[in-house]
C-alpha cells in the first residue's frame, strides 16, 4: 500500500484532536457494537433448553380427573390427559390416520379423533376406527407445581 | 409261543395281561409295542390305530394321517373317530365297521352336517371352546353356497373348501386359510377362476378388483381390523349385501359418511334410482384412495357420471371443488413461507401449531363432501382458508425480522466506518509527522 | 512514553524480559514495493482465525454434540438466544473467509517466492495450518447435524474407505464406526474444539515466530531491482503504520461479516434422518469441491488402481510436492525466478478455479 501520505503535505488536515477523537470515537463505539451482542448472547435466555424435548404442560390442580387438555410441543400439539385415579399420562395429539387433532372424551373415557371417528384407549393404542398406528406416547412427570412432559428416547 | 428272547416284552404281557383271545392280545400288544417304539408323536397320546395304520400306507389313504399332527382338533385330544366314529383300539379292518359306529367320510352334500354335529352342539363345543359360536350352520343354509348344496350343487364352498381337513387350523393362526390376511385369496381359489365360475353369471374380477383396494392395502400392512371378503359379505351366510343395503354395510366402519349420505339428497335419489349407495362413486371391490379431482366436473370426477351442466348438482360439485382447491393451495401457501423461515432459524412454532387446524378443516371437508350440500363444505373450507391465511401472515413475518436485522447491522456499520476512517487519518498524520522529521 | 506505560514494562521486563520484545516491535519493519500488498493477507488470516476462536468458545456455551440434541441447540442458539443468529452466522461465514485467505496468503507466497531459503520451515508450517484449516472446516461442517452436514460427510468419509489396505481403518477411525452415526459426530466435535485447536496453536507459534526472525520475505524480481539501484529499499515501521493498516482491513473484514451474517444469514436446514435418502445433487463445501469434481471425472479404474483411490493418490502427490517446493525449486534458492515452477503454480491455481467452476455450472 503507498504511503498515504508520501513526506507530507500542504493540504489542511484534521487537526490531530479531531483525529484522535474521530478514532477513539469509531473504536469505542464499534467495540461497544461487538461487546453489546456477546454479552447480551452469554446470558441464557428465559426458556433455558430448547423445547423440542420437553415442556411444562399444565400446572398441578389445573386439570380434574377424567378430563384432558391439548398443549403446545414444539410445533405440534400435544393431549395430556388425567385419568379417573387421578395419574396423567401425555401422548402426541396428532392421529396417525389423517394428523386431526384429537381430543379426550370425558363420556367414553377414551380419546377421540373428530374427523373420521377414530378412538385411541388411555394406552394411546388405535382400537377404533381408521388410525392405523397408535398415538407416540410421552414421558410425565410432576416437579413441584408443574407437570412436565418429555419426548421418550 | 416260547421264550424268544428277542420279545421279552410279548412274553411278559402274554403271561400277565391276557384274558381276551390269544390272537386279539397278541395284535394288542403288538399295537403297544409299535407305539411306543414307531410313533413318537403319539407316544404320549392314548391309542389311534386309524393313524397308525394310515400312517403307513401310500398317497391319499396316508395324507390325512401324516397331516393331522397339526390339526387343531387333535390338538383338543379329539382323533379321527371323534369325527369318522369306528374304533381306535381295534387295529384290524373291523375297526372301521358300522358296528363299531364307523361313518366313513362324508358326501360334498354331507359336510355341513357332519362338522355340524360337534360345531351346532353347544355343550359338546362347552367341553373344547365355549366362546365358539355355534351357528354356523344355520348361517350356512341362509348363504349362496349353503342354498345351492342343498339343490346338489357341489361345485360350491362347503366346510372344507375354507377350512381344509385333517389340518385345520384355529382362525386366530396366521398360516389358516381363513386368517383375515388369507381369506381373500381362499374365496378367489374358486371365484376367480373362470373356468371353475363358467355358468354362475357372476364375474370373477373381484379378487384382482380388490388387491388394488385401499382396503387390500391396509390388510396387508398388518391392520387386520381391514375388510376383506368377509367382513361385507358374511363368512358362514356369505351373501352379498343387495343393493339397498351396501351403505349400512359400509357405514359400519365409515360412520359419519354414512350418517351424512342418509341425511343428504343423495339418499332419496339413489333409492328411487336403485343404486347402492357408496358403491356408486367408491366401488364395490376395487376401492380406490379417493383424491379431490373425484369432486367437480372435471375429467376425473364422478358427480359428472350423473350431472350435466345446468342441473343444481353440477353447480354444487362445481362450488365444492373449487372450494377445496382454494384451501388447499391456501394452506400449501402457508406451510411452504413456514417452512422457509424455520429453516432460515425463525421460531414459527406456533405459527405451525395453528396452521394445523387449517388441515384439520381440509379433512372435514373432505368428509362433509358427502353432504352433497356446497354450503357445507365452504363453511369448513372458509375457515381454513382463515387461519392458513393468518400462518402466512406469521411467516411474512418471521422473514421481515430476519430481513430487519439489517437495521441493527447498519448502526454498527455506522461505528466501523468511524473507526475505518479515523484509522485513515491517524495513518496520515502519522507518516506526514514522518515523513516531515 | 508517558510515565504509567513506561513503569508496567518494566514490571513486565523484570518478569518476562518484555523489554526486549518492545525493543524488537518498534525496530520491526515491513518493506514496501507493488507487492507488499499480499503482505496483509496473513494477518488477515490470523484475525479470522481469532475470530472463528471467539465466536466458537461462544457457541461452545450452548452448543450440544449429541445426534438428539445437535441440531436444536443449534436452532436454540438461532432463535432464542439474543444474537445468537449473529454469532452463528459470524462463525460460518468468517470459516469460509478464513479459508479464502488462507488460499490467497498461500499462492501469494507461492508466487512471490516467499518460501525460498531461509524459509522453508515456515512455508511447511503454513502448508500445515493450510490442511488443519480444511480439518476444521470438514469437521465443523457436520456439527449443526442437517441433512447436507449428514451427507456431504457420509461423502467426504467414503472417500477414505477407497484407499487400499489402510483405507478400512481410516475410515472407521474418522467416522468413530462404519457408518455416520453420532459416535461419528462425537469424534468430529473432539477435532473441531481440542484437537485441531491444539495442533494450530503450536503450528502457528512456530509460524509466527518464525516470520519475525526472519522478517518479511522481498520477492526476487523486487530484490534485483534494488541491487540494480533501480529503485530505492523503502521500508514502514511494523508499529505502528503497519499495523494500523491491518487493523483497518479486519475492521472491513468485521463489517463483511457483519454484513454477511445479516442479508445472507446461515440456514439451520433440517434435521439430519440416517434413513432418508441422500438428496440430489449433493456436494461438499466449495473448498473441497474441486476434489469432488475431478473424482467424478475419472473412470472407475484406472490401470489396475480403483478410479477415487486414484485420484485420491494423485492429489496426494500434489500436496507432498507442493509442500518440498522450498527443496525442489533451486532456482529460488539462488533469487531467481523459475519459470517452470511458476507456471506450475498457475496451473494449479487454474486448476482448481476451473474445476471448482465446472461444478457449479453443471451439478
Amino acid at each position: 500500500m503507498p504511503n498515504l501520505d508520501p513526506a507530507g503535505s500542504d493540504r489542511p488536515q484534521p487537526g490531530r484532536r479531531w483525529v484522535n477523537l474521530l478514532l477513539g470515537s469509531g473504536v469505542l463505539a464499534s467495540i461497544a457494537s461487538f461487546i453489546y451482542p456477546a454479552l447480551r448472547y452469554i446470558i441464557p435466555p428465559a426458556v433455558a433448553e430448547s423445547t423440542s424435548r420437553s415442556v411444562v404442560a399444565a400446572k398441578v390442580g389445573e386439570l380434574k380427573p377424567n378430563s384432558g387438555k391439548i398443549f403446545k410441543f414444539g410445533a405440534k400439539p400435544g393431549i395430556l390427559v388425567r385419568t379417573r385415579d387421578g395419574g396423567f399420562k401425555a401422548f402426541s395429539a396428532v392421529c396417525t390416520h389423517l394428523n386431526c387433532t384429537v381430543q379426550y372424551r370425558d363420556d367414553l373415557r377414551q380419546i377421540w379423533c373428530a374427523c373420521h371417528n377414530g378412538l385411541y384407549d388411555l394406552e394411546g393404542r388405535n382400537v377404533s376406527g381408521p388410525p392405523p398406528r397408535p398415538l407416540e406416547e410421552f414421558a410425565v412427570n410432576v416437579q413441584g407445581e408443574d407437570v412436565v412432559v418429555t419426548r421418550k428416547g | 409261543m416260547g421264550g424268544k428272547k428277542e420279545k421279552p416284552d410279548v412274553d411278559f404281557a402274554f403271561k400277565t395281561v391276557s384274558r381276551h383271545s390269544p390272537l386279539a392280545t397278541r395284535h394288542s400288544i403288538w399295537a403297544l409295542v409299535l407305539l411306543f417304539a414307531a410313533v413318537p408323536g403319539f407316544s404320549d397320546a392314548p391309542k389311534d390305530s386309524c393313524v397308525t395304520c394310515h400312517a403307513s400306507l401310500e398317497g391319499d389313504l396316508a395324507k390325512p394321517a401324516q397331516a393331522f399332527a397339526t390339526d387343531v382338533h387333535h390338538q383338543a385330544g379329539l382323533s379321527c373317530a371323534s369325527c369318522h366314529g369306528g374304533d381306535p383300539n381295534d387295529d384290524s379292518m373291523d375297526a372301521m365297521s358300522p358296528a363299531r359306529g364307523f361313518r366313513g367320510a362324508p358326501k360334498r352334500t354331507q359336510i355341513p352336517e357332519f362338522c355340524a354335529r360337534c360345531h351346532s352342539d353347544e355343550s359338546a363345543m362347552r367341553r373344547f371352546n365355549p366362546k365358539l359360536r355355534t351357528d354356523q350352520l344355520s348361517q350356512y343354509r341362509t348363504s349362496v353356497h349353503g342354498k345351492r348344496l342343498k339343490q346338489g350343487d357341489t361345485k360350491v364352498a362347503t366346510c372344507v373348501d375354507c377350512h381344509s381337513v385333517h389340518n385345520i387350523l384355529a382362525v386366530s393362526d396366521t398360516r389358516a386359510p381363513v386368517y383375515p390376511t388369507n381369506v381373500a385369496s381362499t374365496c378367489a381359489r374358486c371365484h376367480a377362476d373362470p373356468q371353475y365360475m363358467q355358468g354362475y353369471k357372476i364375474p370373477t374380477d373381484q379378487a384382482a378388483k380388490y388387491q388394488k383396494s385401499v382396503h387390500a392395502e391396509t390388510l396387508a400392512q398388518g391392520d387386520t381390523s381391514a375388510p376383506t371378503c368377509t367382513t361385507c359379505h358374511g363368512n358362514h351366510g356369505a351373501t352379498p349385501p343387495g343393493v339397498g343395503s351396501v351403505a349400512n354395510v359400509c357405514g359400519t366402519c365409515h360412520v359419519f359418511f354414512a350418517q351424512l349420505f342418509d341425511k343428504s339428497p343423495h339418499n332419496a335419489a339413489f333409492a328411487a334410482a336403485g343404486l347402492p349407495g357408496c358403491v356408486q362413486c367408491h366401488s364395490n371391490h376395487e376401492v380406490l384412495h379417493p383424491s379431490d379431482d373425484w369432486v367437480g366436473v372435471g375429467s376425473k370426477s364422478v358427480c359428472g357420471n350423473c350431472h350435466a351442466q345446468g342441473d343444481q348438482g353440477y353447480a354444487a360439485a362445481e362450488t365444492m371443488s373449487s372450494d377445496l382447491a382454494k384451501l388447499k393451495d391456501s394452506y400449501h401457501r402457508a406451510e411452504d413461507i413456514l417452512n422457509t423461515a424455520e429453516r432460515s432459524g425463525m421460531e414459527v412454532s406456533s405459527a405451525k401449531l395453528e396452521l394445523g387446524d387449517a388441515n384439520e378443516d381440509l379433512v372435514k371437508a373432505r368428509v362433509n363432501v358427502h353432504t352433497f350440500r356446497a354450503e357445507e363444505v365452504q363453511k369448513l373450507t372458509d375457515q381454513g382458508v382463515e387461519i392458513s391465511q393468518k400462518a402466512h401472515g406469521a411467516g411474512v413475518a418471521a422473514l421481515r425480522e430476519r430481513d430487519l436485522r439489517r437495521k441493527g447491522l447498519g448502526l454498527s456499520l455506522i461505528f466501523i466506518v468511524l473507526a475505518i476512517s479515523g484509522l485513515y487519518w491517524k495513518i496520515r498524520q502519522i507518516e506526514s509527522r514522518a515523513g516531515g522529521s | 512514553m508517558a510515565a504509567p506505560r513506561s513503569r508496567l514494562l518494566n514490571w513486565l521486563d523484570e518478569r518476562f524480559g518484555a523489554g526486549s520484545v518492545e525493543e524488537f516491535l518498534r525496530h520491526k519493519t515491513v518493506p514496501q514495493h507493488r507487492h507488499s500488498i499480499w503482505y496483509y493477507f496473513g494477518g488477515m488470516t490470523l484475525f479470522l482465525f481469532v475470530i472463528q476462536v471467539l465466536t466458537g468458545m461462544l457457541l461452545l456455551l450452548y452448543y450440544r454434540p449429541t445426534p438428539n440434541d445437535a441440531f436444536e441447540s443449534v436452532q436454540y442458539v438461532m432463535t432464542q438466544v439474543r444474537f445468537g443468529w449473529l454469532i452463528r452466522s459470524v462463525h460460518s461465514w468468517s470459516a469460509n473467509l478464513m479459508i479464502f485467505t488462507a488460499f490467497v496468503h498461500m499462492f501469494s507466497v507461492y508466487f512471490l517466492k516467499a518460501y525460498r531459503k531461509p524459509r522453508e520451515l515456515t512455508w511447511i508450517s503454513g502448508m500445515l495450518l493450510l490442511f488443519i484449516i480444511l480439518g476444521f472446516g470438514f469437521s465443523g461442517y457436520l456439527l449443526p447435524w442437517n441433512t447436507l452436514s449428514f451427507f456431504a460427510t457420509k461423502v467426504g468419509t467414503e472417500m477414505a474407505g477407497s484407499i487400499p489396505l489402510i483405507g478400512k481403518w481410516i475410515l472407521i477411525f474418522l467416522r468413530g464406526g462404519e457408518e455416520v452415526t453420532g459416535a461419528t459426530l462425537t469424534r468430529f466435535f473432539g477435532f473441531h474444539v481440542a484437537v485441531l485447536p491444539g495442533l494450530a496453536t503450536v503450528l502457528l507459534a512456530m509460524h509466527l515466530l518464525l516470520v519475525q526472525h526472519l522478517g518479511m520475505s522481498v520477492p526476487p524480481s523486487v530484490e534485483r531491482s534494488i541491487a540494480g539501484g533501480k529503485q530505492p529499499a523503502r521500508s514502514m515501521p511494523f508499529f505502528p503504520t503497519f499495523l494500523l493498516r491491518d487493523i483497518m482491513g479486519w475492521y472491513a473484514a468485521l463489517g463483511v461479516l457483519g454484513a454477511l451474517a445479516a442479508i445472507f444469514p446461515w440456514e439451520l436446514g433440517t434435521k439430519a434422518d440416517a434413513f432418508a435418502s441422500a438428496p440430489a445433487g449433493i456436494r461438499p463445501e466449495w473448498y473441497f469441491v474441486f476434489m469432488f469434481q475431478t473424482l467424478k471425472y475419472l473412470p472407475a479404474k484406472i490401470l489396475f488402481l480403483e478410479g477415487e483411490f486414484a485420484g485420491l493418490l494423485g492429489f496426494g502427490l500434489a500436496a507432498a510436492v507442493w509442500i518440498a517446493v522450498p527443496f525442489i525449486d533451486r532456482r529460488a534458492g539462488f533469487g531467481r525466478v523459475s519459470r517452470f515452477f511458476t507456471g506450475l503454480g498457475v496451473f494449479a491455481l487454474g486448476y482448481i478455479v476451473l474445476m471448482s467452476a465446472l461444478s457449479y455450472r453443471h451439478p
